[in-house]
C-alpha cells in the first residue's frame, strides 16, 4: 500500500503551469492566451505542454499586440469565456494600460453594473537578472492605484498555483503578478493542492519586536532578514501582502499594533509606490501604537541598470532590510 | 430584417430630432459634459443596424446616441442618461459618451479612439470558441484607423478568422485633423484590404446604398465566418463636440455636405416614389417630435442617484475559493 504524500515539492513555475492546467481541466471555458504561450511555451516556461494537451484554440499564440490581445481578452471575458491572458513583462503591459485602465478597470462602473469583465492577467514583475531598464520594473503599485482591479502578487509556490483559480472565479479582472525570480524557486504545495483565497494577507513568520510587510519577490529576503535579527535577538513578523488591492489592512494593523514597529518592503520604486501607500496607511491607522517612524526599503529611483553590482546596489536586500531593521528598533541611528 | 425606406427615414429623423434637442439642451445646460453630435451621419448606423439580427453585438464610440437609438434602446433611457440619472441607460454613470445596454447587446460608449476594436475581436472569439454563429459589429472613426489599436484588432480577426463587421465612420475629420493631415494613404479600404479582409466604401449619406453595403458585408461575415470592412463615407454638419468652435473647416465645405443631408434625400425619395406625402412625412416628425418630449419630460422628471451609492459597481465585490 502507498502512502500519499500530503506535500509535493514543485518549482513556482510548475505551480503556475498546474495551476492553469487544474482550471483548464476543470472549466471549458478557461484559454490561454499571449505572446508564445503555445509552441515556445511561455517566455519563461511557465505554459510548457499545455498546448500539447489542450490544442491551439486553448492555448493560444498571439502577434506582438498587446493592446489587441488583452483588449480581445475582454471581449471573450464578456462573451461568455474565462481568458488567462498573459503578458510576457510588465513593462510590455503598458502597451496595453489603455485596454486594462480604460476598458477592463472601467467598464463594470461606467455602465452602470451591466457589464463585469472575469479576466485573468498573469505578468511576470520585477529585477535581479540583467535584464536592464525595459525589462526589470515592479509596476505593480501602478496596477495597485486603479480602482476596479484586484491585483495579486504570489510570493509562494501554494499562492502560485492556488491564486489563479480564484482568481478565475472573480467577476472582475484580476492582476497576477509572478516575480521573475521565483519561477525556479521550489516550495511545498498541500496535496490535494486546492484554490486559495486572494483577498487576505499571511503572516509567514511570527514576531514580537517589529513588523516586516513585504510580497512577492521580496518575501524570500525578508525572510532571510528575519532569520539573522533572530541570530541578534530581534523578533520580526513578517507579512506577504498577497492582494495589493485591496489591501488587507487588517492583518496588518493587527501586527503592528502588537509590534509598534514597522517596515515596508517592496521592489518597486520608493516614491508614490507600494511602500508609500502602505507606509501611509500605517501612519493613518495605527500612529498612536508606533514606537518608531514607519520604515521603507524600496528600489532606488533609477531605470534598473545592466551591470549586476548596480543592480544589485538599485533593489532591497537583505543587509538593507536588516538596517531598516535595526534603525526602527534602536539599534541604528 | 431589411426595413422598408419609411422605417429606415423614421430611425433617421429620430436621431436628428433627439440630437438637436440635446444641443438646446446642452446650451441650457441640462446636458454637461461632452456631447458629440452624430447630425449628418445618421444613415450609416440606420442602415448597418438595421441588417442585424438582436443576437449580434454592437460596439460604438462616444459619438453613439444614434447607434443605441437604431438598436431600439428607448429613447427616455438614453436622455436620462443625458441628465446622469438613475433611470439612464447605463444608470447615469456613463454620460453621453458611455451608453452601455446588455439587453441589446450593446456595448458602448468607448471613449477613447480605437479602444473598442479590441473589444469587438474578444466578443467574436468568444462566440467562435462557442461555436455561436453571430456578428459583432463595431463602429469607428476614420481617426481610429491611425491608432495601433485599429492594426491590431483587424490583424487578429483576419489572422483568426473572426466575425467582425468593422464599420468605418469616415467623416474625413478626426477632431480638427482632416484625413489627408493624419493618413498617408486616404484611400482606407485599401489599408484594411492590406490584412486580407474584404473590404469597400459605400456612400454613407444615402440609407438605401447604407443598407444594402451592410446587408452584403454581414452576409458576407456570417457566411465567411471571417471580418469584413466597410467605409461609409459619410460627413458630421455640426462641430466634434459641443465645446468646438469648428474653425478647421470651410463653410462650403461644410454647406457642400448639407446638399446631401441623408434625410433630405430620404424624404426627397420617399415623395418620388409616392411612398409618402409632404403630410404623411410631417406626421412622423410630429410622432418623433412627440417622442423626444416625452424623453426630455422623463429625463427631467427623473432621479439622481444616492452620493451614498457612490462606490457601487466599482467592483462585484470579490469571490471566496
Amino acid at each position: 500500500m502507498t502512502v500519499m504524500p500530503d506535500v509535493q515539492v514543485l518549482s513556482f513555475r510548475d505551480a503556475v503551469r498546474e495551476g492553469i492546467r487544474d482550471a483548464m481541466r476543470r472549466d471549458e471555458r478557461v484559454f490561454l492566451m499571449g505572446e508564445d504561450v503555445g509552441r515556445y511555451g511561455g517566455g519563461f516556461g511557465v505554459s510548457l505542454g499545455l498546448l500539447e494537451e489542450f490544442g491551439e484554440e486553448r492555448v493560444r499564440d498571439t502577434p506582438l499586440s498587446e493592446s489587441g490581445f488583452v483588449g480581445a481578452g475582454i471581449g471573450a471575458a464578456l462573451g461568455g469565456m474565462r481568458p488567462i491572458v498573459e503578458i510576457m513583462t510588465v513593462n510590455f503591459s503598458l502597451l496595453a494600460l489603455d485596454q486594462i485602465l480604460n476598458t477592463a478597470a472601467t467598464l463594470r462602473h461606467m455602465s452602470g453594473g451591466q457589464f463585469n469583465v472575469p479576466l485573468v492577467i498573469r505578468m511576470t514583475t520585477g529585477a535581479g537578472r540583467q535584464l536592464a531598464a525595459q525589462h526589470s520594473h515592479s509596476l505593480e503599485g501602478f496596477y495597485a492605484h486603479i480602482p476596479g482591479l484586484r491585483v495579486v502578487s504570489p510570493a509562494t509556490v501554494e499562492d502560485g498555483f492556488g491564486m489563479l483559480a480564484t482568481a478565475l472565479e472573480d467577476p472582475d479582472p484580476v492582476v497576477i503578478f509572478e516575480h521573475g525570480s521565483l519561477y525556479n524557486e521550489k516550495g511545498e504545495l498541500p496535496q490535494p493542492a486546492a484554490p486559495v483565497d486572494i483577498d487576505f494577507a499571511r503572516v509567514r513568520r511570527g514576531g514580537d519586536d517589529l513588523t516586516l510587510i513585504t510580497h512577492g519577490g521580496s518575501l524570500r529576503l525578508c525572510l532571510t532578514a528575519a532569520d539573522q535579527l533572530a541570530a541578534d535577538g530581534i523578533s520580526a513578523e513578517v507579512i506577504d501582502l498577497r492582494t495589493l488591492r485591496p489591501l488587507d489592512d487588517q492583518t496588518v494593523m493587527a501586527s503592528v499594533a502588537r509590534t509598534h514597529r514597522a517596515v515596508v518592503v517592496d521592489e518597486g520604486w520608493r516614491s508614490v509606490g507600494m511602500s508609500a501607500e502602505v507606509a501611509a496607511r500605517v501612519a493613518e491607522e495605527c500612529f498612536y501604537d508606533l514606537d518608531a517612524p514607519v520604515g521603507r526599503v524600496a528600489s532606488v529611483e533609477v531605470p534598473i541598470p545592466y551591470p549586476r553590482h548596480l543592480e544589485q546596489a538599485a533593489l532591497p536586500s537583505v543587509e538593507r532590510v536588516v538596517a531598516a531593521a535595526e534603525r526602527a528598533v534602536g539599534r541604528r541611528g | 430584417m431589411m426595413a422598408d425606406l419609411p422605417s429606415l427615414y423614421r430611425q433617421m429623423l429620430r436621431i436628428r430630432r433627439f440630437e438637436e434637442r440635446c444641443a438646446e439642451l446642452y446650451s441650457g445646460e441640462r446636458i454637461r459634459g461632452f456631447v458629440h453630435l452624430y447630425i449628418g451621419e445618421e444613415a450609416v448606423a440606420v442602415g448597418v443596424i438595421d441588417r442585424l439580427t438582436p443576437d449580434d453585438a454592437i460596439v460604438a464610440t462616444y459619438r453613439e446616441h444614434g447607434h443605441a437609438l437604431a438598436r431600439g434602446i428607448a429613447m427616455d433611457a438614453v436622455m436620462s442618461e443625458m441628465y446622469g440619472r438613475t433611470q439612464g441607460v447605463s444608470h447615469g454613470r456613463g454620460g453621453s459618451m458611455h451608453l452601455f445596454h446588455a439587453p441589446s447587446r450593446f456595448y458602448g460608449g468607448n471613449a477613447i479612439v480605437a479602444g473598442g476594436l479590441p473589444l469587438a475581436v474578444g466578443l467574436a472569439l468568444a462566440d467562435r470558441m462557442q461555436d455561436r454563429e453571430r456578428v459583432t459589429a463595431c463602429f469607428f472613426g476614420e481617426g481610429a484607423m491611425a491608432e495601433g489599436e485599429f492594426h491590431e484588432s483587424i490583424n487578429l480577426a483576419a489572422l483568426w478568422r473572426l466575425p467582425v463587421l468593422f464599420v468605418c465612420e469616415n467623416n474625413l475629420y478626426a477632431m480638427g485633423t482632416a484625413l489627408a493631415r493624419s493618413e498617408s494613404e486616404t484611400n482606407l479600404a485599401v489599408k484594411a484590404a492590406a490584412y486580407e479582409v474584404p473590404s469597400w466604401s459605400c456612400d454613407g449619406m444615402d440609407v438605401e446604398a447604407m443598407s444594402h453595403a451592410a446587408e452584403r458585408a454581414v452576409a458576407l461575415v456570417r457566411d465567411s465566418g471571417g471580418p469584413v470592412f466597410l467605409e461609409a463615407r459619410t460627413f458630421r454638419f455640426r462641430a466634434h463636440s459641443m465645446y468646438d468652435p469648428d474653425r478647421y473647416r470651410e463653410r462650403e465645405e461644410i454647406e457642400r455636405w448639407r446638399e446631401r443631408d441623408p434625410i433630405t434625400i430620404a424624404s426627397t425619395r420617399l415623395i418620388e416614389r409616392g411612398l409618402m406625402d409632404q403630410e404623411a412625412l410631417d406626421a412622423i416628425d410630429a410622432d418623433v417630435t412627440s417622442e423626444v418630449d416625452a424623453a426630455v419630460a422623463a429625463a427631467e422628471a427623473g432621479t439622481d442617484e444616492d452620493v451614498a451609492d457612490l462606490e457601487r459597481h466599482v467592483t462585484s465585490g470579490g469571490v471566496r475559493p
